[in-house]
């Protein structure tokens, strides 16, 4: 038995994290088999969680991975070996003693690129490409995906196999993207990384303690994949957006849950840390020449991070960023958002006059985004009644709970101040 | 995104205690197949079978929040029989999945074509971003 170096703790939770993309890209080069490594690499993980509470952390931690996912393989390879025979060996505790020392040798930081561009491969769902990718690289146990997404644990398992089915179909080896590839699929992984973080920043209202912090999660493989392309001005933009994004997050809502519109939000709670890293590296961005929509959209953020009232904030220069967007990139969610720094420039008439051609959009006519703006454009002109219609409207159409209440509240509360005037 | 398939049965029940043994199993077949596809495609979140209306109680509060209880009267409306909560990347997944809810076989083996509601479940907001 090796002794046991290190006590377990946070570090230690954090180090076994960062050391499953290496023991995966080791394991997946020696057998050539992406999908099964990825199954071994799992268990070895877990068996550390089991193993390394009690007995402390190994000597060798990525050794002692190293080799318990080279047994699982051989294990795997040989037929005769029932499932349920596995099964039990799992339950007893694994002894790391001989193991192919060239395999623990064998590092290439290039490994977790690699397993970035492969779990966020094109012929996958974005669905299935989060939960490969937070496994497979972030080094998250199924339980734990399947808790932060609220599913079944046999559910999101059957997710992750059926990611890995459909990137060995599509014939994808284990092997460094060529500089060609690297430029064409890193949108991708972008926007991998993006979803993740959407997700988990969404799922991060209400407080729900218990689950896995999913929006730092994406930070860390955002930091991961930073540290690889440091010379990306991308990779530097979407890292910068989460984080002045992140920032807001304490002051995004109320002690029971209720969201805080950005103008309210008490600023002193925002992570003053998280700005000027954000900041720091939008600048790396945006000096890298053509700057991407997400460089774009973290200097949007970043204006409003630097603002200390909502009142000091250059919307003149959230507009021209919004004009930069709307011409790199139209969306009608876009065209909604440069609305909003239209009105705040020249006032809620021409906002709204610059919503009129979305009701022809059939992304979003009927759109409850559209009717929430139009009657938050409204209540600033004046127009009370219509405007607590469509906050009415827009709060049947929404699908979050936070945001339908707050919608119900805002329209009560401007009906009510209109039934009894200041007297 | 997930999304909430409710199965209404027109007049409860509508027949099935009295469906030939055979049909009832193919029926169950069915639903059993569904929900081994929607596990093995990772969509499942939860899937359950509802007792028939007989067993079913209105529940009000009276006087000082104690409950009064009265039967349902299945013959008066829908009743529902089943749902499923999917985990799914599309609306148009869901709906497909909700269609072959709806054309489950019945007496003879024919679809019953049953109403199914489909809902999303409501989930936090996204950030504030484009």
């Amino acid at each position: 038995m090796t002794g046991a170096a290190h006590p377990w703790d946070s570090t230690a939770e954090s180090l076994l994290r960062e050391l499953a993309p290496q023991v995966l890209g080791a394991i997946a080069r020696r057998f050539r088999d992406f999908a099964s490594a990825e199954d071994a690499t799992q268990e070895a993980l877990l068996a550390a969680f089991r193993q390394w509470p009690r007995d402390g952390v190994p000597e060798n931690p990525r050794g002692w991975l190293i080799q318990v996912a080279a047994r699982r393989m051989a294990d795997m390879a040989r037929s005769e070996i029932s499932r349920r025979e596995r099964e039990t060996a799992l339950a007893g505790d694994e002894e790391p003693a001989t193991g192919p020392p060239e395999l623990e040798a064998d590092m290439d930081p290039e490994d977790t690129l690699i397993l970035l561009f492969m779990c966020c491969h094109p012929a996958l769902s974005a669905s299935s490409a989060i939960a490969l990718t937070l496994r497979a690289v972030g080094g998250l146990t199924t339980a734990e995906i399947a808790n932060a997404f609220l599913v079944p644990e046999a559910t999101m398992a059957q997710r992750i196999s059926r990611a890995k089915q459909s990137i060995r179909t599509s014939g994808a080896l284990f092997r460094a993207p060529s500089v060609q590839e690297r430029r064409e699929r890193l949108p991708a992984v972008l926007r991998v990384l993006y979803l993740i973080f959407n997700e988990g920043y969404a799922s991060s209202v209400g407080a729900e303690l218990q689950r896995l912090d999913v929006a730092r999660e994406a930070i860390r493989l955002t930091r991961s994949a930073r540290a690889l392309l440091p010379e990306d001005g991308e990779v530097a933009g979407l890292l910068a957006l989460m984080l002045l994004t992140d920032a807001r997050r304490a002051a995004r809502t109320d002690e029971v849950g209720e969201l805080i519109p950005l103008d309210l939000q008490d600023r002193a709670l925002w992570d003053k840390a998280e700005i000027a890293e954000g900041t720091e590296l939008l600048t790396f961005a945006l000096s890298r020449g053509a700057v991407g929509l997400y460089a774009l959209q973290a200097a949007i953020a970043a204006v409003h991070d630097e603002a200390a009232r909502a009142e000091d904030t250059d919307w003149p220069q959230i507009l021209a960023l919004y004009e930069l967007l709307r011409s790199a990139a139209p969306s009608p969610m876009v065209t909604l958002n440069h609305a909003i720094a239209v009105a705040m420039v020249h006032g809620p008439a021409e906002g709204l006059a610059r919503l009129a051609p979305l009701d022809n959009d059939e992304r979003l006519a009927g759109h409850y985004r559209l009717a929430a703006v139009r009657a938050h454009l409204l209540e600033k002109l004046g127009e009370f009644d219509k405007a607590v219609e469509l906050y009415r409207v827009a709060a049947a159409g929404t699908t979050s709970i936070p945001e339908r209440n707050y919608l119900i509240g805002h329209a009560s509360q401007l009906e009510e101040r209109q039934r009894a005037p200041e007297r | 995104m997930k999304y909430i398939l409710m199965m209404n049965t027109m007049r409860a029940g509508a027949g099935v205690p009295s469906w030939p043994k055979s049909d009832l199993q193919a029926h169950i077949a069915f639903m059993r197949q569904l929900n081994v596809d929607l596990r093995d495609s990772g969509e499942l979140v939860t899937a359950e079978g509802l007792s028939f209306p007989e067993q079913a109680r209105q529940v009000s509060a009276g006087k000082d929040g104690v409950p009064v209880t009265d039967g349902v009267f299945p013959e008066s409306k829908e009743f529902l029989a089943g749902f499923w909560i999917v985990d799914v990347d599309s609306p148009e997944r869901a709906y497909a999945i909700a269609a072959r809810v709806s054309g489950a076989p019945g007496p003879g083996g024919a679809p019953l074509n049953m109403p199914v509601e489909v809902r999303p479940v409501m989930s936090a907001p996204p950030p504030e971003m484009v």
